[in-house]
């Protein structure tokens, strides 16, 4: 009996004890960081508190914070993510939504196998498939040479380095994060709503937006957050796809990081941007519970 | 026969989402190295590719790391998955549920940055880790590697009758060999899919890597986002063919060892 409860008590505490310790506190290290002053040492930033004679000093300060408000690139480099995730996350619904409805309204195993082709490409590296769009978007590279054959256009289009091309590489990696979670709740929708529907002379146009479209809201919203909060922060689209124009917060990030050794201003600006994420990630804990309901 | 709109969309999506990986395959049998110009069929990227040294240590070190952080993960996740579906009577579940889907969508940079000032901080404090590589990025890998695999292993868990579990437990099997003699068996594809997402993740991971990673340990995607911010180039396409064509044989045998265990 004690054997067993001790069985229980380790299979408890190894995961969590893992995940406080290397997924909780480093958020507080990250806090306690942003509070401190940059300074050329290692690590290149102020202690918080000191021991001087006896008596412990406090040194914190919210100098990164204020720093951030008054240079304009920060709040711009937000604005600019959030747009640029919200536009994304819009038009990854116009393209996943008709290919979930497609795959959960098809018959087996034809389903099963158009699940499989919509998983399959979110196995292989992501960033290969990032990379497989330099070729094709870039001025000398596929789409060019196929348009200017085919007489579309006369001259190559630019869109290699511009937020255009970030756009098509965010939907293109993030469109299975949506599929998947609105197929598990299409694949669901009872099929007898929809007869009904179409008995009582409703149009297939009018019973989707009064039926399918209503009852795949949560789906909606929780394949919507799975793409929009993880391309908030994304780095390595707008950096290999987007240009110089490009302002993402990841890349303000990285750049405070690696390129300015800045670790205090770093730790200010994912604090900031963690604060953002959480009302996208409470909208998504409610629409997964919600749908867990269905 | 009039056209529907949906089955349109959902091909010409499906166009999308192969097209970029099939041009990636083609171009890698291209004799030249210009996009845009057809050189004939060639295999001398393949060859290049094996002959590239950093590259081969890289993915060496890569698949070290991806092997030993997804078992890692699928034991931690498992127990994870068990707590949160099974262990009805302790108490935060819901604080575990929400700790766990924190990896999932907290963004890299995010996680790596934390990350490597915790690892920083502690080497200060009690001189552990000492300095960044190897450990560092198997620890971080685990870290977000178990809420997939928690994910993966929950969903099969609460799909899964426990009445036989239960069964077991009233005619006095104790909870661990029941978890070893019945649980385990019926998981298994879920652990076999779990560990394989885990994997998968930790080869494809750039940003978190980055983060944590010393300066003696380079990892595959570290060198090939190195080599490809300098633009296109052929052997890196010949080596995305060769993981086109891991993934895909993987995914079909998973395939089929999920369809042959149903529920």
């Amino acid at each position: 009996m004690s054997n067993s409860k001790l069985a229980r008590r380790f299979v408890i505490a190894v995961p969590n004890i893992w995940l406080i310790l290397f997924f909780m506190i480093p958020f507080l290290v990250v806090l306690k960081i942003s509070l401190a002053e940059p300074r050329i040492a290692i690590p290149p930033y102020s202690p918080l508190w000191e021991w001087v004679n006896g008596e412990i000093k406090f040194n914190i300060n919210f100098e990164n914070y204020a720093y951030m408000w008054e240079d304009t690139l920060y709040i711009n480099a937000y604005l600019s993510s959030i747009k640029i995730a919200a536009i994304s996350t819009l038009l990854t619904l116009l393209i996943g939504y008709p290919m979930a409805h497609y795959i959960a309204r098809s018959p087996e195993p034809k389903r099963s196998i158009l699940l499989l082709l919509v998983i399959l490409p979110f196995w292989t590296s992501f960033l290969l498939r990032v990379y497989a769009w330099i070729g094709i978007l870039k001025t000398k590279g596929i789409l060019n040479a196929v348009l200017l054959w085919a007489g579309i256009i006369d001259e190559p289009l630019i869109i290699m380095q511009t937020d255009i091309a970030v756009y098509i590489g965010i939907v293109y990696t993030y469109l299975p994060f949506l599929i998947l979670p609105l197929y598990a709740n299409l694949v669901k929708l009872d099929d007898t709503l929809l007869e009904a529907s179409r008995d009582l002379g409703a149009s297939r146009i009018s019973s989707f937006f009064r039926i399918t479209l209503p009852l795949s809201m949560p789906g909606i919203i929780a394949g919507c957050m799975l793409v929009f909060i993880p391309v908030l922060g994304e780095y390595v689209i707008p950096a290999l796809l987007g240009g110089p124009d490009t302002l993402m917060i990841g890349k303000v990030l990285w750049t405070e990081y690696f390129g300015n050794r800045d670790w205090p201003v770093a730790s200010a600006v994912a604090i900031v941007m963690l604060i953002i994420m959480l009302i996208p990630i409470m909208v998504l804990r409610r629409a997964q519970s919600k749908g867990a309901e269905i | 026969m009039k056209l529907r709109f949906t089955p349109i969309m959902a091909f010409l999506g499906f166009v999308f989402l192969y097209g970029p990986i099939f041009s990636l395959v083609i171009y890698s049998f291209n004799k030249s190295k210009l996009v845009t110009v057809w050189g004939g069929w060639s295999t001398k990227w393949y060859g290049e590719l094996f002959a590239n040294e950093q590259i081969m240590d890289a993915a060496w070190l890569s698949l070290k790391i991806g092997v030993t952080s997804a078992s890692v993960a699928t034991v931690f996740g498992t127990m994870m998955a068990m707590v949160l579906v099974r262990f009805k009577k302790v108490r935060g579940r819901g604080l575990m549920g929400g700790m766990i889907t924190g990896p999932l969508v907290m963004p890299d940079v995010i996680i790596g940055l934390s990350l490597l000032l915790l690892f920083v901080s502690m080497q200060s404090l009690i001189g552990w880790p000492a300095g960044r590589g190897l450990t560092t990025i198997l620890i971080a890998h685990i870290t977000f590697n178990m809420a997939f695999v928690t994910v993966v292993v929950q969903s099969r868990l609460s799909d899964m009758d426990d009445s036989i579990e239960e069964a077991a437990l009233d005619l006095g099997a104790s909870p661990t060999r029941v978890f070893f003699d019945i649980t385990l068996p019926m998981i298994t594809p879920a652990l076999i899919s779990g560990w394989l997402l885990a994997f998968t993740l930790s080869l494809d991971d750039l940003v978190i890597s980055s983060f944590v990673s010393g300066p003696g340990a380079t990892t595959l995607p570290m060198v090939i986002f190195s080599k490809v911010r300098l633009g296109v180039s052929p052997d890196i396409n010949a080596l995305a063919s060769l993981i086109v064509l891991v993934v895909s044989v993987g995914i079909v045998i998973s395939a089929i060892l999920m369809r042959k265990k149903p529920k």
